[in-house]
């Protein structure tokens, strides 16, 4: 196709894709190194019979004008980024000086709220990855034994928790994991323990949003894999069946050699996914004990009193920088092959 | 798996079946117990004395006089203005799904048909677009809107749906065109098509199975969306998913809490529907960059 019929092809969804997702990139970096104004104050003098006391009050009508004339806020630097609600700079090194052992040091910094949400997030992706991609693999192996009739409905069923939208499939469960829901009184009566509840506990609320997580990308993992595991030759498995090979060895040497490039493709999508976790954290009231990076960001732009433009876009910055380091083998060995196909 | 020389013990099979249906339990059953729950009142649903209320409705039948009630959805309809938001929701997917699909074809198509360098790059950035976290181009999003007097209204959020939407509409066009032969088109050019003629009659008429599908998943998104909607539209545009979240409240006071229940219902039915009705283009879409590695 001649390059001038493929600009015209292409400029629109080009268009679409500069202005909305290439510009805001920039935005968010410039943001990021602006701060919003202080508030201007002035001292009022008071006088009544039984003296003068001087007060210091907000000047509000000053504090808009300067908002007004420099709505993005004032020139920041890098100042966003090492300050306490971020990389804590300071505080870090402050910690390490002070506390004794490294264990305390460690506590300390992870008491930090951005350290806390990448920890969390983190851990979410760890264990929330590796799960989805067995279950998915276990569900696919197992529908796949299942007679060729029934197979729809039963499909049906299975990818119910992957089409809803994160904040319902997590409401959805919550009200059952919940003190007043059907589970989660059951379990108190199980352990007789009235006041057993998700929010009584930061590690049983990280629990459960991450059986959550493999809830709703299990589906995921668990299409691809129904799908490739209809492309699996057959004549080596019939000859692996002759020669006496266990149903775990043909899986193990055949099944799964097979599939291993869907399984990197998995992986990776439910890594990013995985990365972006925040819907849950509000489906599940979650906020005092687990808060991701895309958590602290939306706290941030809701803010009642100011909107934090410039701390959000800071942890916008860092969260672009973690995808683009998880992204980053996919990328070079991508580049690589199309070096060599060259 | 169906091979011939395969054989299954009775111990395998029984044991397949039972994880198939308790995995099928913990797929639906959250689903099925909350839409029996919206028909009830939240003391039941939500019980505080006993969990079994909810189904011997116990309090349903003293508050309202029958086993089931459907106050919770005339509320929610009326009193939360959940119409509103579903109108809303209507709008937004209807206009993101067309304008993505316009959008996505010609583009997809471009980069099917081209040999150059630069589209493999193009591929590639729509990849780097696609992992983005929607929040992080929210916040890049929210200041220049307050400053061009933009926010909040049901275009803007249709745009940036649509913009968002893109790279993932174009990887999953751009390989269904890989499949459609380039012989069709190029016969239509050396006959005297130009580009444009070739797309409206030769691949116009074979496209639809690849759009179909992408029309889907530019659907669920759009109608699925939280952090978009939540954060450019105001209170009066809100659609669905973000007015269940409102309805959540700070304090849970009762009602809105039904109200959530009632509308995540009605929320999820017609997506279930719409799913039921089109499993295996959803299935082909899933694995269309996959399978072939």
């Amino acid at each position: 196709m001649p390059n001038k019929t493929f600009f015209w092809f292409f400029l629109p969804t080009g268009l679409a894709m500069i202005l909305f997702i290439g510009l805001p990139i920039i935005s968010t970096g410039i943001q990021s190194f602006y701060a919003q104004h202080d508030q201007v104050v002035k001292e009022v003098k008071k006088c009544d019979p039984f003296g003068c006391t001087v007060s210091i009050v907000v000047d509000n009508e000053e504090t808009t004008k300067i908002r007004d004339a420099k709505p993005l806020g004032k020139f920041n630097g890098f100042g966003t980024y090492t300050d306490r609600n971020h990389l804590a700079v300071d505080e870090i090194k402050k910690f390490w000086n002070e506390t004794e052992s490294f264990g305390a040091f460690v506590d300390q910094v992870t008491n930090l709220p951005f350290y806390k949400a990448l920890i969390f997030t983190l851990t979410y992706c760890l264990f929330v990855t590796p799960n989805v991609l067995l279950l998915g693999f276990i569900i696919a192996l197992s529908l796949n034994a299942v007679a060729r009739k029934i197979r729809g409905p039963l499909i049906f069923g299975t990818i119910l928790p992957m089409i809803v939208t994160p904040l319902v499939g997590s409401l959805v469960l919550f009200w059952m994991i919940d003190s007043q829901g059907i589970i989660g009184a059951n379990i108190q009566n199980l352990m007789n323990d009235p006041y057993l509840s998700l929010k009584s506990s930061k590690t049983l609320t990280w629990i459960t949003i991450i059986i959550y997580g493999i809830w709703h990308h299990s589906p995921f993992a668990f299409v691809v894999f129904y799908a490739a595991l209809q492309t699996v030759p057959q004549e080596p498995i019939e000859a692996a069946i002759i020669d006496g090979a266990s149903r775990f060895q043909r899986i193990k040497h055949i099944v799964l050699p097979h599939i291993y490039p869907v399984v990197t493709f998995v992986a990776l999508i439910s890594l990013m996914d995985n990365f972006r976790v925040f819907e849950p954290i509000i489906g599940f009231s979650a906020e005092g004990s687990a808060q991701s990076l895309s958590w602290l960001i939306y706290d941030n732009l809701v803010n009642e009193e100011v909107i934090l433009f410039g701390s959000a876009a800071a942890t916008s910055m860092m969260t672009i920088i973690g995808i683009a380091i998880l992204l980053a083998p996919v990328l070079i060995r991508t580049w690589k092959e199309f070096k060599t196909a060259r | 798996m169906d091979y011939g020389l395969d054989t299954k013990s009775t111990r395998l099979k029984t044991f397949n079946t039972i994880f198939i249906i308790t995995w099928l339990l913990i797929a639906c059953f959250p689903f099925i117990w909350t839409f029996w729950g919206s028909f009830k009142v939240r003391a039941d649903f939500f019980s505080r004395s006993d969990w079994w209320y909810a189904i011997s409705a116990f309090n349903t039948l003293v508050e309202t006089g029958g086993k089931f009630t459907n106050n919770a959805y005339t509320e929610a309809w009326t009193e939360g203005e959940f119409w509103k938001a579903s109108k809303n929701t209507i709008i937004v997917t209807v206009f993101v799904v067309s304008i993505s699909l316009f959008l996505g074809t010609l583009g997809a198509y471009a980069l099917s048909r081209s040999t150059e360098k630069y589209a493999f790059w193009i591929l590639m950035i729509a990849l780097i677009f696609r992992a983005m976290p929607h929040i992080t181009l929210v916040s890049g999003y929210l200041f220049p809107f307050f400053e061009l007097q933009i926010w909040g209204i049901l275009p803007t959020t249709i745009v940036v749906l649509v913009a968002i939407n893109q790279p993932f509409t174009l990887w999953l066009l751009y390989s269904f065109f890989k499949t459609v032969p380039k012989e069709l088109d190029e016969s239509a050019l050396i006959d005297g098509c130009s580009y444009f003629q070739a797309f409206r009659h030769i691949i116009m008429p074979v496209m639809w199975p690849g759009v179909i599908t992408a029309g889907l998943f530019s659907l669920m998104l759009a109608y699925n969306d939280f952090t978009v909607t939540a954060l450019l539209l105001n209170q009066e545009n809100h659609t669905m998913v973000p007015k269940i979240q409102s309805y959540l409240g700070t304090n849970q006071h009762e009602g809105n809490l039904m109200w959530a229940v009632s509308a995540v219902v009605s929320a999820t039915a017609p997506l279930f529907m719409l799913v039921m009705f089109f499993q295996r283009q959803v299935i082909s879409g899933l694995t269309a960059g996959a399978v072939k590695g």
